[in-house]
This record gives structure tokens, C-alpha cells and sequence, in this order.
């Protein structure tokens, strides 16, 4: 049933982006030698590279509380904005109520609400799951509102006819016809998640990634910044591929012809 | 012919908002008969089907059948929508399910009353198909399976074959002609297409633009099937010009 794509395929499709990159990474090498700038002021990669190798076990260590924050607070959002999108599905008066304050709430300036909710709420994991719940919330709410307006009136006409309730049309022809704008509105939210983790980390934690770039920062080890931002790629990266494939298998109707991501 | 009607509607209105939609529509259907409505867009001939669906609510007149007014639960209808309306998540099994799916049937049960049909269809080996898969011609053949599956007394079928290429809407006519005859289905049938309702139907009803009343009803008393190539006599075009000119007329009016 799986029909993955072929390995030849793949290394065919991803050399261009490789060696792009791998230029870049040569123009920064060279750059930095033969210009000799200080590492404080730009380590090379090699340097980023060799030094992450050092300090890995912290890096690692710092790494855990952030994902679990990410995860945490993305799993919050997902929930409640599924029942506020079930709920203002089913009233629209409730939608024009709660919209203004979503729409507000995705107004706040992050650098200031983060150290409030800091303030409130600590130094541990809780803020955090706020903070990623915060930015991801609206994302999600609008998609998956969106995806259920998507479904063809005629097949709601269809499922009338056929003496289906309002319960029983949202469950066959608006949840399913929701599925490609909330997965959409999935991999981009995800990326928001890890920034928002981070973010919240940045304004005052014990552990996390955040903390780590501010502590690095401080004692002047740009070296070691660069080496959590590229972790922290990393993380965002794997949880996209993991949202990617997600949605690979729960939409097989969606994938033809082997190609899906566009 | 002096069977007591099927379905029977007295002077049916509806009114959306300030708009007259239906101004006393009355029509009949009898066991067994195809009957065809006729009219300019926007007539407001799926607004009738909507009223006996019961996604619309009418504002005046009855719908009877066999005499009883129109019980909220246990519509008589089974309606197949303009375009094909099929869900592209479901496979085209599933698809042809729906109908007794909600009607809460377990779905092995539905499968193993729609699978001896497919067939008949002409859908055989296509089953785990996606409906994206399928051609535009297979793909009203499924909407049509799903539609008389529900083994509902009448079918309602708008506008079924409008999107379809010229040959292929042949060739579905053809195929609902046959249909039609070998299972005594009672049908009444949205259609823009003259020629489509002189082929298929005994009765066709001309809707006037809005708000609608019948400005013409029409036996098309010819041998079957007509929809066969090279079948098509001077006769349907006699009845096609009738139609044609009194829709024309109907639009000179102020």
C-alpha cells in the first residue's frame, strides 16, 4: 500500500537545494578565513559544527524541555481549536462574538506578552505551553473554519435529502472537506510552534533552547548561538516532516501520482 | 392512464426572502412515468426539488403522495444533484453506500446491495476507486447508482448530465433511457435541454423565468427507446419547436 518515494528519485529531487547549501556554507568558510573576522563576530561553520559537537550533551539537554513545550502547547491549541471551530460551526452567533477576540488576541506583541506570562505564570513549563498555544491557536481556528465552509452545498443538499441531521452532515461533508486547509494550516503553525517555544524560553526559563541562546549570547559565544539556532531547525524540521506525513496517510484520495507536496 | 397520481402537487409557492420563486406550481407523476421541467436559469426549478427534499421550506400549497400530505420524516425522494456530487475522500464504493449509510444500514450490509449492481452500471472493477480517478461519464453513472440504491420511490435528478461533453451526454441518456424502462423508475428530471426532455420524458412541464408558474404542459407520446441513434423522427423535432417557441415567447415578456 505504502508507495514512498524511490531513493533515486529523492537524491534527484534534493540536489539542487544540497548544493546550494553546501555553496553558502563555502562562501561563509572562506570568508571568515580569509578575511579573518573574529568568531565572537561570526564563527565559521566548521567552528559552529565542531563546538555543537562539544557542548552536544547540553545542547541535547536543552533541547528536551523545548520540544516537550512545542509538542505540549501544539497539542493544547489543536484541541481547543477544534471545539471552537465545532462550536462556532454550529453558532454563528458564538462566531461573531469570539472572532473579534481571536483576531485581538493575535494582535499582542509577543515580546511583551511573553515576560507577562512569565511573570504569572513562572519559570516552568506552563507559560511556555500558553505562549505556543497563543500563536498557534488562530492559525488552526481559521483553517479549519475555512475547511468546513469548503464542503459543496450540493452534497449538503445531497445528505438533506437523505434525511441527514446537522450533526450527521458535519461528521460526513464538512469534517472530511476540512482536511487539506487544516493540514495546511498544520505545517505552517508547527513552524510558528518551535519560534513561540523558543520565544517563551527567551523571556525566563530554568532549561530550553531559548535560554541557552540568551546564556550563549551573554557570554559572547556566537558560535554556540548558531549552534542552538541550527538545532532548533532541526526540531522545526522534524516535526514538519512529521506533519507532511501525517497527511500523507490520513488523505490517500490526495495522492495520485506519488507527488503531493507542493 | 387512469391510475391515481404518485406524487401530487397543488399550487406550490415559495418565497426566499423578497423574492417569489414559485408562484403555484402544480404537477403530477405517476407510477412508473419519467416527466421532465423545463425552463430559463434561475427559474427556480431546483428551488422545487429543494421543497421536496426538504431543504427549503414552501409558503403555500400541498405536496401529496398516494393522496397523504408529506411526512417530515421518511422523505419519498431520492435526489441526485447538479453536478455529480460525489465525495472525493470516499471511494466510489462508499460513494454509491452513502444514501444507506445514513439511512443506517452497517456498511457491510450496504456494499453487499450495491456490489450485484455495479454491473448494471457498468462500474465493475472500479470499486476502490477514487472518484478523481473516474471519467466524467462513470462518475454520473456512480451518482446515479448512489440515487437509485436508496430504492426510493421517486428520483429527483437535476440537471444530471449538464457538464458533461456532447458524446458522453448521449450516451448517459441512453443509459438512463434503459434504465429507466427495465426497473419502471419514477423520475422527474431537471434538464436546460430541450432535446434531452422530448427523449426521455412521457410528460414535460415548461417553467416560466421567475417567479415560475407552468406555461406548458406536453405529453411526448412516442415509441421507446429514442434515445437509439438514428431513432430521432421528425416527431421529437415537432415537439422540441413547440417548447422551443413557447420558452421564447415566455421571454418577450415584460
Amino acid at each position: 500500500m505504502l508507495r514512498l518515494i524511490r531513493l533515486p528519485e529523492l537524491a534527484m529531487r534534493s540536489a539542487p537545494a544540497v548544493m546550494s547549501v553546501s555553496a553558502l556554507l563555502t562562501i561563509w568558510e572562506a570568508y571568515v578565513d580569509l578575511a579573518g573576522v573574529p568568531p565572537t563576530t561570526l564563527p565559521a561553520p566548521s567552528r559552529v559544527i565542531t563546538q555543537a559537537f562539544v557542548e552536544r550533551a547540553a545542547l541535547l539537554s536543552n533541547s528536551w524541555p523545548t520540544l516537550q513545550a512545542t509538542i505540549s502547547g501544539f497539542g493544547l491549541s489543536l484541541a481547543i481549536a477544534f471545539l471552537f471551530s465545532v462550536a462556532i460551526d454550529f453558532a454563528p452567533r458564538l462566531r461573531a462574538a469570539l472572532m473579534p477576540v481571536f483576531v485581538i488576541s493575535q494582535t499582542l506583541p509577543l515580546v511583551a506578552i511573553a515576560p507577562l506570562i512569565v511573570l504569572w505564570f513562572g519559570f516552568g513549563l506552563l507559560p511556555k505551553i500558553l505562549l505556543v498555544a497563543l500563536v498557534t491557536f488562530f492559525p488552526m481556528l481559521v483553517a479549519l473554519a475555512r475547511g468546513y465552509a469548503a464542503a459543496e452545498p450540493e452534497i449538503e443538499e445531497l445528505l438533506t435529502s437523505m434525511g441527514a441531521s446537522r450533526w450527521k452532515r458535519f461528521i460526513v461533508a464538512r469534517l472530511p472537506a476540512s482536511l487539506p486547509y487544516f493540514f495546511a494550516g498544520l505545517r505552517i503553525s508547527i513552524t510558528y510552534a518551535v519560534v513561540g517555544a523558543i520565544f517563551a524560553e527567551y523571556a525566563g526559563a530554568a532549561r530550553g533552547l531559548g535560554i541557552y541562546v540568551l546564556n550563549a549570547k551573554n557570554n559572547f559565544r556566537a558560535d554556540l548561538v548558531l549552534a542552538a539556532v541550527f538545532v532548533s531547525s532541526l526540531l522545526t524540521l522534524i516535526l514538519f516532516s512529521l506533519a507532511v506525513l501525517v497527511e500523507w496517510l490520513s488523505m490517500p484520495w490526495h495522492r495520485v501520482n506519488g507527488d503531493d507536496v507542493e | 392512464m387512469t391510475s391515481a397520481p404518485l406524487l401530487d402537487i397543488e399550487n406550490l409557492s415559495c418565497r426566499l426572502g423578497n423574492v417569489d420563486v414559485l408562484a403555484g406550481i402544480s404537477l403530477h407523476l405517476k407510477q412508473g412515468e419519467f416527466i421532465s421541467v423545463l425552463g430559463p436559469s434561475g427559474a427556480g426549478k431546483s428551488t422545487l426539488f429543494r421543497l421536496l427534499t426538504g431543504s427549503a421550506a414552501a409558503s403555500g400549497g400541498s405536496i401529496r403522495m398516494n393522496g397523504q400530505p408529506l411526512s417530515a420524516a421518511g422523505r419519498p425522494f431520492a435526489f441526485m444533484p447538479q453536478r455529480d456530487a460525489l465525495m472525493p475522500w470516499r471511494r466510489l464504493i462508499d460513494n454509491a453506500a452513502l444514501g444507506l449509510e445514513i439511512s443506517g444500514m452497517p456498511h457491510r450490509e450496504a456494499r453487499r446491495q450495491i456490489e450485484p449492481l455495479l454491473a448494471e452500471f457498468g462500474l465493475e472493477g472500479f470499486e476502490r476507486s477514487w472518484p478523481h480517478e473516474l471519467s466524467g461519464g462513470m462518475r454520473q453513472r456512480v451518482a446515479l447508482l448512489r440515487t437509485v440504491v436508496q430504492q426510493r420511490p421517486i428520483l429527483l435528478l437535476d440537471e444530471p448530465f449538464g457538464a458533461l461533453d456532447a458524446l458522453t451526454r448521449l450516451k448517459m441518456q441512453r443509459f438512463l433511457e434503459a434504465l429507466c424502462l427495465r426497473r419502471r423508475l419514477s423520475v422527474i428530471l431537471i434538464t436546460h435541454d430541450v432535446r434531452e426532455a422530448v427523449l426521455l420524458s412521457d410528460r414535460i412541464y415548461v417553467f416560466s423565468a421567475r417567479p415560475a408558474r407552468v406555461v406548458l404542459e406536453t405529453r411526448v407520446d412516442l415509441p421507446r427507446p429514442r434515445t437509439e441513434p438514428g431513432r430521432q423522427q421528425t416527431d421529437v423535432i415537432a415537439i422540441e419547436n413547440r417548447i422551443l417557441a413557447t420558452l421564447f415567447e415566455g421571454e418577450d415578456q415584460p
